[in-house]
């Protein structure tokens, strides 16, 4: 993270962006200096490999990995040994668009699994076996599609074979003569899940005779990297809840850990009327710090664009906390309607219709002062500023698509999506808004979901029961 | 230009990783190739479907891969599904065929290289040598880092 901060201050504009890949992203670096970054990078064994290009992309995990209380087994390890496989694969490197693969290994899906070109889940089977569900044919993007199930166990010494098998039957079937249609969740779409599930098991059966299984040592050492840090025992899980503003912080922003004692904390990088994701140079070397000082020098991007110190006694968060509030990193917004997900859309990207940021600043703002952050509870929000959806919107309790409409910027709203184990998709209310409109449409639906809701209920737990009629009424009526 | 230059003098070889005498007659399609049991040389399209050969893989000396544009990448999976079945003869990548790319291929099986437009030399022997180790088990000798970490080691 200081080496990150480094190249932020030295070749870019002082900060960087965190990104939906559990990446960095710098916007403003000259195409001359990326040597240097790339050799500044090297330095601290890190690398842009495989960032773009029609390749397998860096392999994404739950950022509780090893961490969370309900983790069935830590997914790291096999996430680390597809990464290794994935890197300079010679026939996979030229497929007919980019693929995404995450592997997690919990109940609760942190990590939109079913939204990737892969999805793989380790579980434990009746005779208490390790191996992978894998969901296939996923994505987000302009045809957003729910991975289906395409093999329920996978053995733990057969899952390079398998993964190489549903690549291979990818690289020679895959659309390419349209970009638009060229991802794997179309070639599965096209034929039918059982019969790319067909294909796969002739090609898999194929292969499990060419040796291309890693031998299981290395599973076996590749583990011990993942081991857990020298946790104390004995400790109190007490918190001292007398401070109200640490008190909402530490009951939102952290995650129940699988030690006694600990949590995981979430450093919010969404300030109210902030840009989702960005941190400053500054800010980045007070988290490395703050990683190093509390959390066993950890530290871990999160999908949702913010940054997680994976292991922190809970005796500690208050001084953490402190220290968080002192460099403007102490939102206390986890998972409430101020943490949106945005792109960087039309401010920075060349693709983008419309602007996500002053979206998002502008929810996050109303919300704020309005003071209903607290009483809508988890609330997913996620921006795009067009159609290719990488602010996630499809996956958004709350979806909102910027298009350009005959020349001005026109958001659509789209209600009741998730990325979380109950994966839907988000479906559009109707005619678009301005960027004032897009606003108060969002208060208006969560105004209706404060009104309607019963016990317990999230407003999408709300939108599922009620439909979408109400919340049109609401809108438009 | 007409693209009817199957198996001629454009696809100059430039690279040869063999010691046998190269085949003296051009390539013809795979469409063609089932029907002329005397041709010892035929060429993968993008779309063919390279099991198509299998049978035929005992009399076949040459196998052209083309790659019309590099970004086609069905030909890395030709090739190595050659080499899985037991092909032994040259395997020669045509096209679109970059020093980003050669190495890649040389991994994939391929032991000759035709590119549209000749590579530096300096450049290509950089481009094999780039990496020390490999992670995958391909068809080439290479043995992946993660076999010699454990070399003479149970696999269990």
């Amino acid at each position: 993270m200081h080496a990150l901060a480094d190249i932020a201050d030295k070749y870019d504009r002082g900060y960087g962006h965190f990104t939906t890949r559990q990446n960095i992203q710098y916007n403003w670096i000259k195409l001359e200096d990326a040597g240097d970054i790339l050799a500044d990078l090297a330095k601290v064994e890190m690398h842009a490999i495989q960032t773009s290009g029609n390749c397998i992309r860096n392999i994404s995990s739950d950022h509780f990995a090893g961490a969370a209380a309900d983790e069935v087994i830590d997914p790291r390890p096999y996430a680390e040994i597809l990464r290794q496989w994935s890197s300079f694969h010679p026939e996979f490197s030229y497929l007919p668009r980019k693929f995404k693969i995450a592997v997690i290994a919990s109940e609760r899906d942190r990590a939109a699994m079913r939204l990737h070109d892969i999805g793989i889940n380790i579980v434990r089977n009746e005779a208490g076996e390790i191996g992978a569900a894998f969901y296939v044919g996923g994505g987000m993007g302009r045809t957003p599609m729910v991975a289906p199930l395409i093999r329920e166990f996978v053995p733990l010494d057969q899952l390079v074979t398998y993964a190489e098998a549903c690549l291979r039957v990818y690289n020679r079937y895959g659309r390419r003569d349209n970009k638009y249609k060229a991802r794997i969740k179309i070639l599965v779409h096209e034929l039918g899940k059982d019969e790319y599930a067909r294909q796969v098991e002739e090609e898999f059966a194929h292969l499990l005779g060419q040796g291309v299984e890693p031998p299981f040592a290395e599973l076996k050492r590749i583990r011990t990297f993942f081991a857990d840090p020298d946790f104390k025992t004995g400790l109190s899980s007490d918190i001292d809840e007398s401070d109200p503003d640490f008190a909402l912080w530490a009951r939102r922003n952290t995650h129940a850990h699988k030690a006694p004692g600990y949590v995981s904390a979430v450093i919010s990088l969404k300030p109210v009327g902030g840009i989702p994701g960005d941190a400053s140079a500054a800010q980045m070397h007070v988290m490395a710090d703050l990683a190093k000082e509390y959390s066993f020098d950890e530290c871990r991007v999160m999908h949702t664009q913010n940054i997680v110190l994976p292991h922190v006694e809970i005796g500690r968060l208050h001084a953490l906390w402190a220290k968080l509030v002192e460099a403007d990193l102490a939102a206390p917004n986890l998972d409430t309607v101020e943490d949106i997900i945005a792109c960087p859309g039309l401010d920075y990207c060349s693709l983008a219709n419309a602007r996500s940021i002053p979206v998002a600043q502008k929810i996050s703002e109303r919300f704020a002062s309005t003071g209903k952050t607290a009483a809508l509870g988890e609330l997913k929000l996620k921006i795009s500023g067009c159609i290719n959806a990488c602010g996630h919107h499809h996956a958004g309790h709350i979806g909102i698509l910027g298009v350009d409409r005959k020349g001005t910027e026109n958001y659509q709203l789209l209600l009741g999506g998730s990325e979380a184990e109950d994966t839907s998709l988000g479906k559009i209310t109707g005619p678009g808004f301005d960027e004032a409109g897009i606003v108060d449409a969002v208060e208006k639906v969560t105004d209706l979901y404060l009104e309607t809701r019963e016990d317990g209920e999230r407003f999408l737990d709300t939108y599922r029961r009620v439909g979408m009629e109400p919340f049109k009424e609401a809108i438009y009526g | 230009m007409v693209e009817s230059t199957l198996g001629t003098g454009r696809d100059e070889v430039q690279f040869r990783y063999r010691d046998d005498e190269p085949v003296d007659h051009p390539a013809v399609t795979v469409d063609s190739f089932v029907e002329q049991s005397n041709a010892a040389a035929v060429r993968i399209e993008p779309g063919d479907d390279a099991r198509a050969l299998l049978p035929h893989l005992d009399h076949i000396q040459l196998v052209e891969v083309n790659f019309p544009v590099f970004g086609d990448g069905r030909g890395y999976s030709a090739a190595r599904i050659l080499r899985e079945a037991g092909y032994a003869g040259e395997l020669r990548a045509v096209g679109d065929v970059l020093v980003d790319q050669i190495a890649y291929m040389r991994r994939c099986g391929f032991d000759s290289f035709a590119p549209d437009k000749p590579i530096d030399e300096k450049d290509a022997e950089a481009a094999f040598a780039r990496f020390p180790e490999v992670y995958q088990a391909t068809v080439d000798a290479r043995v992946p880092i993660w076999n010699l970490r454990h070399a003479g080691g149970s696999d269990a």
